[in-house]
């Protein structure tokens, strides 16, 4: 569904939460109300208007003051324009702030570049002390909203389109990423919604004999360097998913760490340092870009074959 | 030192500091680079020894060019402008909330209201109510390039407020009876308030004050004498 209804959706967690912890408020920018949340604790929600900048700085003074703040806005608004905020006012300033980010990566699809963020998880990671998160489907975007307001101090959540993932209930614990598949002969590292298509582009794979781990990395920062780790070593290649420009993001940091490393071969699945600048529905515009299984398979295979 | 009437008025007069939640006020200094006038308060109030103003900025000292957590007595660290309003909104917010006596004053300076995320902060605040936020602009006309008229003028700044929807206040900042009666007017029945205080820049130095030169500047050990000479002859 929409990161704008898992968003929604995230509100019912947060209203049980609510119930039972007091200092629980919401922030939200111009979304009218926040599913039962607002209807249940109408004090405790505070509709800022369109004003990313104020609106985090209003959820990290909440904060300060003691209370949890989730704070609800638009992906490449929040983390761009409140990015300042972000950093002083919640990282640096160590407020507990936990927000919530619909509309990410491509999901906007038609509106244009301007609604696109491609950009949220390289800006985010590199704040000191935050936590950033990118569930693959909408029950562990649930999860990760209850482990959220156990975390002390700032949390990213990123929303994209998350379709359900059948059967997929693991615990979500932070900074380790979940083995969807095993498999020996390269993985699939993929975060957000590209997990769904690497779990399809496993089974694409599969149908000709290419054994695929898919690794779901959940968490961006911290990052989990041992799953990393053994990934380079065990499979040896890596090819990085995320609906997310390649520089900075996963590929980026899975890059970073294989390069401590000295192991492995990497290809990074992701939008290729360009604007997506085509009018197209937003399943188009993932194609277009390489970022569906038939991409993840030509580039999976396009590593494989480079060594074979 | 345009501040310095001003936060004297604030840090002995008017904000309760001790308690806990709920009860005492907090205050926020928007304009970090006041900080020194900040960090001589707290030397005033025994939170910081006097010992350890000359070594400000240098090597291993608590205190540097802004307000940080290493520094005592700082609410929330600062440095960069337009920032603390916002959270003053959202501490208003949370005290109104949990029904509490407390208070929170922003202090800004002027300059900084060129700052787009002030008038975010200012248009939100009253829709919340908030009669329990203070914000101070201190409007000593000067900033870091020249004069605040010539690089971007704010005038007229009390009626940009008062169309904000805040009960607005004006004084000299520097007359210590206005400051406290304006600061004892808060809260107002209805909405936030704030307050511009004229001030001067560099109040008090001969050959500095109203200058360019007192936004940032290093006096001579000589300069520093009669700086100091002066003030205490007007204390």
């Amino acid at each position: 569904m929409s990161g704008y209804f898992t968003a929604l959706s995230s509100a019912e967690v947060l209203a049980e939460l609510a119930e039972h912890d007091p200092r629980i408020v919401l922030v939200s920018q111009d979304f009218g109300p926040i599913g039962s949340f607002t209807a249940r604790f109408p004090e405790r929600h505070f509709d800022v208007g369109i004003s990313e900048e104020n609106l985090i700085g209003v959820a990290a003074g909440l904060a300060h003051a003691g209370k949890v703040a989730f704070a609800i806005a638009m992906a490449p608004f929040v983390s761009m324009r409140g990015f300042e905020q972000i950093r002083d006012d919640c990282a640096y300033n160590r407020n507990n702030v936990k927000i919530i980010a619909p509309f990410a990566g491509l999901e906007a699809g038609p509106w244009g570049a301007t609604h696109h963020a491609i950009e949220d998880l390289a800006l985010l990671r590199s704040i000191p002390g935050m936590t950033v998160l990118s569930p693959a489907d909408p029950n562990e975007s649930f999860r990760m909203v209850r482990a959220a307001a156990a975390i002390d101090g700032p949390v990213y959540i990123r929303l994209g389109f998350l379709l359900p993932i059948d059967g997929y209930d693991a615990p979500f614990r932070v900074g380790e990423a979940v083995t969807m598949r095993e498999g020996n002969d390269v993985t699939l590292m993929a975060t957000g919604s590209s997990v769904s298509a690497a779990l399809a582009a496993y089974d694409a794979l599969k149908g000709t004999g290419v054994s695929a781990r898919v690794l779901n990395v959940h968490t961006l920062k911290p990052i989990d360097r041992a799953a990393i780790e053994r990934a380079a070593r065990e499979t040896g290649k890596i090819v990085t998913v995320e609906e997310h420009s390649i520089l900075g993001g996963l590929g980026g940091a899975v890059a970073e760490i294989m390069a401590e490393l000295g192991v492995g071969r990497l290809v990074r699945v992701g939008v290729r340092d360009v604007f997506c600048t085509e009018v197209a529905p937003y399943p188009e515009l993932l194609h277009i870009h390489g970022l569906d299984a038939e991409g993840i398979v030509a580039a999976a295979r396009g590593l494989l074959g480079e060594t074979s | 030192m345009s501040c310095a009437d001003i936060l004297a008025a604030l840090f002995f007069q008017f904000l309760r500091l001790e308690g806990g939640e709920g009860q005492r006020d907090r205050f926020l200094l928007s304009k970090g680079h006041a900080v020194h006038a900040f960090h001589a308060c707290m030397v005033e109030l025994g939170k910081i020894d006097a010992a350890e103003l000359p070594g400000t900025g240098q090597s291993g000292s608590r205190l540097g060019g802004h307000p940080t957590r290493k520094a005592p007595g700082v609410e929330f660290a600062t440095g960069s402008l337009g920032h603390a309003l916002s959270v003053g909104v959202g501490i208003a917010m949370a005290e109104q909330l949990n029904g509490s006596k407390s208070r929170t004053v922003v202090l800004l300076g002027d300059g900084e209201l060129q700052e787009g995320t002030v008038w975010e902060a200012a248009l939100c605040a009253p829709s919340f109510g908030l009669e329990n936020l203070l914000a101070i602009v201190d409007y000593n006309r000067f900033q870091a390039a020249g004069a605040v008229d010539d690089v971007l003028p704010l005038e007229p700044l009390a009626d940009k407020w008062r169309s904000f929807r805040w009960n607005v206040r004006e004084i000299d900042g520097h007359d210590m009876e206005a400051i406290l009666t304006a600061l004892r007017a808060v809260p107002a029945a209805h909405g936030p308030t704030a307050i511009i205080a004229h001030t001067v820049k560099g109040k008090g130095v001969p050959g500095i004050e109203g200058t360019t030169r007192a936004h940032y500047t290093m006096l001579s050990e000589d300069e520093a004498k009669l700086a100091l000479m002066a003030l205490e002859a007007a204390a």
